[in-house]
């Protein structure tokens, strides 16, 4: 079986190499925009790259548990991590819309109260802070495991915001946001209730 | 005839194209160009310098190759050009099928250094070359009772991968009501730094109206319709709420999903700051067209 192989190969790998790898794409995306790789519109291209990296590293977190439930692919010491790196990219994304892309203060706030796919993109964010500050073992123990498993249920909602955030700022019909929320709605719904007890009790 | 407007911006302005391809030789000599855009931009004043050849035609939104902006240069090679006619029909006393080189034969050619606002909130300084619409539209005769011009682009799916998507209602199409037209600030490009337009900025002939939204400025043209009523354009159609048949640059009337008050000029690189944007992108003269219009009702 595949599933024992990746199983078996994967156990005596942990999780830290994540957070050193996850620094390379960002740091690759800034070295290209500062030397001309992201072309002449480099703020834009970096603030897009970013967007993307974050919705892709949800996305994994989300597929963790389908994976385990369906095909018998256990990542779960790798879900931290990855719900980690999902929050430092969606932070970087944020940083450059607010540093290098608007950077105007007063526009900043305007554009969060009255710009719906900025209040979306940001309600995502707001959703996703207490997940990361308590994705850690001493918050488990702080909170409970049932409450914990609860509150991080907010990575559902935050993930459909952060696809529909793509899929409201585009021009005209494109498929490539519509895709990505596509993805996140069919993760979602592996989780309907029919399905929930087993996950309940097989996750943590 | 031609030259009813002057340049604001001078000739002065136009040394960065030397200076671009001088750089663009010693980055060959070192072997990337990739740095282009940090080196040789400190003098640049106020953002009137035109932007380089390189930065002109290499940020494009022509969505019949793709959505994305280097979509257009990657993939409209393709683009036959040669052959071209445009069909100027509606209410003319010449209409028919107008040779590109026919056309060019009579009209005066010149330089126009303008500015050119997107609707995303970026900009940038074009140097162009091309000849008034109204010279054209003289030609073919405007008939009394024309209100309105009305244009198309080309469409050729084998030759333009992004109508595959139904991103717009192709083909697109654009219209100005017959005083912007006949306005000496509206022309048709077909060149850009004097060589002929590359395909990606809408070869081999386009519309540049320079006081509104770059997506008014409808590229490789095959018609031109005079008619008396107004025509229906592609982003309004698509979304009426956002893209107003008018469409001129106004920093007071927002686009609904973003801020229209401000724009990143471009060329400056990762820390390039935004600037406020100006009415009707800077050319006040053309407010005399729209005295008694409340213009946030026709955005």
């Amino acid at each position: 079986m595949i599933a024992d192989r990746i199983n078996a190969a994967t156990r005596r790998i942990p999780a830290w190499p994540l957070y050193a790898i996850s620094v390379l794409p960002p740091a690759w995306f800034l070295y290209q925009g500062l030397t001309g790789g992201l072309g002449v519109e480099p703020i834009s291209a970096l603030e897009h790259e970013l967007g993307q990296l974050a919705l892709k590293m949800l996305i994994a977190g989300l597929c963790i548990t389908p994976l385990r439930r369906f095909a018998g692919v256990n990542l779960m010491r790798y879900r931290r991590a990855i719900g980690l790196i999902a929050f430092f990219y969606v932070v970087l994304h944020l940083l450059v819309w607010l540093v290098l892309d608007v950077g105007i203060v007063s526009q900043i706030w305007a554009d969060i109260l009255k710009r719906p796919y900025i209040t979306v993109g940001m309600g995502a964010f707001a959703l996703l802070f207490p997940l990361a500050v308590t994705s850690n073992n001493l918050s488990i123990r702080k909170l409970g495991a049932k409450r914990w498993r609860k509150l991080h249920r907010l990575a559902y909602a935050a993930a459909l915001l952060g696809a529909l955030h793509f899929v409201m700022l585009v021009k005209g019909f494109q498929i490539e946001p519509l895709i990505y929320m596509g993805i996140v709605v069919v993760l979602l719904a592996l989780r309907l209730p029919l399905q929930r007890v087993p996950f309940l009790r097989a996750s943590g | 005839m031609a030259h009813r407007w002057t340049n604001t911006l001078t000739r002065n302005d136009v040394t960065e194209e030397r200076l671009w391809l001088n750089r663009r030789q010693i980055m060959a000599g070192l072997g990337g160009m990739a740095v282009a855009g940090l080196a040789g931009r400190a003098g640049a004043a106020e953002g009137l310098e035109p932007n380089s050849y390189e930065e002109i035609t290499s940020y494009n939104n022509y969505y019949e190759f793709g959505t994305g902006k280097d979509d257009p240069a990657r993939y409209a090679g393709d683009l036959t050009i040669s052959p071209w006619s445009v069909k100027i029909d509606g209410m003319v006393d010449k209409p028919g099928e107008y040779g590109f080189d026919d056309i060019l034969s009579k009209m005066t050619l010149e330089e126009r250094i303008y500015r050119f606002r997107c609707v995303e909130a970026w900009s940038m300084v074009v140097p162009w070359t091309g000849f008034e619409l109204a010279d054209l539209l003289t030609m073919a005769g405007v008939k009394s009772g024309a209100k309105y011009v009305a244009f198309e682009t080309v469409l050729r799916p084998d030759e333009m991968p992004g109508v595959r998507y139904n991103v717009l209602d192709w083909p697109y199409v654009e219209g100005l009501r017959l005083d912007e037209a006949m306005h000496p600030l509206t022309i048709m490009a077909t060149g850009i730094y004097g060589r002929d337009i590359p395909r990606q900025n809408g070869a081999p002939l386009r519309l540049v109206v320079p006081w509104k939204y770059g997506y008014k400025s409808i590229k490789s043209i095959v018609r031109i319709t005079l008619t008396d009523t107004q025509p229906p354009t592609s982003w309004n159609k698509a979304n009426p709420n956002e893209y107003g048949f008018y469409s001129n640059v106004n920093p007071q009337v927002d686009h609904p999903r973003w801020s229209q008050a401000t724009e990143r000029g471009i060329g400056g690189g990762l820390f390039a700051k935004r600037k406020d944007t100006l009415m009707f992108n800077g050319y006040d003269e053309v407010a005399s067209l729209y005295e008694g219009m409340d213009l946030t009702v026709n955005h």
